[in-house]
């Protein structure tokens, strides 16, 4: 499984990397997500500081969806879904190679991100950063896991680009809730360490719950939907 | 000899439309079938059907001894499927998805390497991304990942599509070599003339069901169902 995984993995990242699509557009798109947040809020530095947690996951969420989306677009596009299937792949390997991409590109998003709003919001990132490192992995594996079950349940759908949104937002509000109030904690003056971790909790049950489900369900929902 | 496909009463529905109404058919090995048939007569959906894509909802459909749907998941590695798409990611190069494909579906990277030299796709060509290739390179592409996987079944729907008249050619030449190495190959082609040089068989389609079923003279068979080394020749033929 672990060879098949790594397999797919490589494929996509290697698609991603020669495609640029997260380089060229959806970089871009986040950086311009947060700087809306700046005009749309308030120039003022203080409040943006006091928002800049719950404005970076934000601009984190819709870059996910943005990312799972494109992740299966490149399988819809010349029946790669069918051939997928027909290559006998184990399915709970397909489920941990695309995840395993798509986390990785995430994770490479979020550290721009971060550099964005250490930039534009004047946050300093460097305040408790085990815990937003750890809390900002586990998120990733929270948003991941549960965006790869809606991408494969959607990309069997004539409807996925608006059905996916759908599915996607409400069933990851946890993480967003866990993940700013794990950003907040840390980047507080000084940093609540234990509030944090017990957010980082909720995190990890999160993830783990829907990597769990994605290993048992991925299969079903390559083959039925 | 248990046949490679045999199916008895095979019902599949997309939604609710059965797309197979009934089918009773069996395919012996090293056979070549033609699938006949007009628009949404059930070719692909037979095709589909016999790769573990599309799961019976009543009837015993077993092929390569695989009982569906629950075999489908180990029929699937010993099957080779081409549909109307080619399944190219196009920012990958041709090597890298042949490459993938084969890997994907347990071959060696040598296999998807012997398949572009079988197919003669040109070297050229090789390190050139999938995006960038005509219909017909993409269908030659397609081929060769095929080819790579050493399915013991071939299925191929419209497979000449795209393709010039060399590339035609080499595709025939393919699939009489994998059946003279024992591998079964079953096509669903509009192209009737060239195809039922091919075959021995015409199974017509209608409806979903089987409307005839004609054992058939190929009236110009190409010399290499006869060559003594077309196993060696052929990579994806186990």
């Amino acid at each position: 499984m672990w060879r098949e995984a790594a397999l797919v993995a490589g494929k996509d990242l290697r698609v991603e990397w020669r495609s640029r699509v997260v380089l060229n557009q959806v970089v871009p798109f986040s950086v311009v997500v947060l700087l809306l947040f700046g005009f749309a809020l308030d120039p003022d530095r203080g409040f943006l500081r006091q928002a800049a947690p719950g404005l970076y996951w934000i601009a984190v969420l819709l870059s996910a969806m943005v990312v799972v989306q494109r992740s299966f677009a490149v399988e819809t596009a010349d029946g790669g879904r069918d051939a997928l299937r027909a290559t006998g792949l184990d399915p709970a390997a397909l489920f941990l190679g695309k995840a395993a991409a798509t986390a990785a590109v995430l994770v490479a998003l979020e550290i721009v991100l971060a550099v964005g709003v250490s930039l534009l919001y004047g946050v300093d990132l460097t305040r408790g950063l085990p815990l937003l490192v750890v809390s900002g992995l586990l998120a990733t594996i929270g948003l991941v896991a549960p965006g790869m079950i809606y991408g494969a349940l959607a990309s069997g759908l004539r409807v996925r680009e608006t059905l996916l949104p759908l599915l996607f937002l409400p069933a990851v509000a946890p993480v967003m809730i866990g993940a700013t109030r794990a950003f907040e904690a840390a980047l507080r003056q000084p940093p609540s360490m234990g509030e944090g971790w017990r957010w980082c909790g909720l995190l990890g049950v999160f993830a783990a719950i829907y990597t769990a489900l994605g290993l048992l369900i991925f299969e079903p929902l390559l083959e039925d939907s | 000899m248990d046949p490679v496909i045999a199916l008895r009463g095979v019902v599949s529905v997309l939604g609710r439309f059965p797309v197979l109404a009934g089918i009773d058919l069996d395919v012996g090995r090293s056979e070549v079938v033609l699938l006949s048939g007009a628009n949404g007569a059930g070719k692909t959906s037979l095709l589909r059907l016999c790769a573990g894509l599309l799961a019976p909802v009543s009837g015993q459909a077993t092929v390569l001894g695989h009982v569906l749907p629950a075999g489908r998941r180990d029929l699937r590695r010993r099957v080779g499927y081409l549909g109307h798409a080619n399944a190219l990611y196009d920012d990958l190069t041709v090597t890298e998805n042949v490459r993938f494909w084969a890997r994907a579906a347990g071959a060696t990277v040598a296999d998807a390497d012997a398949a572009l030299d079988r197919l003669a796709v040109p070297t050229r060509l090789r390190h050139v991304e999938a995006g960038h290739l005509s219909a017909g390179q993409r269908r030659r592409a397609g081929l060769a990942a095929l080819a790579a996987r050493r399915p013991e079944l071939w299925l191929l729907d419209e497979p000449h599509a795209g393709l010039d008249a060399t590339a035609r050619d080499d595709l025939d030449t393919l699939v009489l070599e994998a059946a003279a190495a024992g591998a079964t190959v079953v096509l669903a082609s509009h192209e009737l003339d060239r195809a039922r040089r091919l075959v021995g068989r015409t199974v017509s389609l209608a409806g979903g069901t089987v409307v005839a079923d004609d054992r058939v003279q190929p009236d110009a068979p190409l010399s290499s169902t006869t060559s003594g080394d077309a196993a060696v020749a052929v990579p994806g033929v186990a």
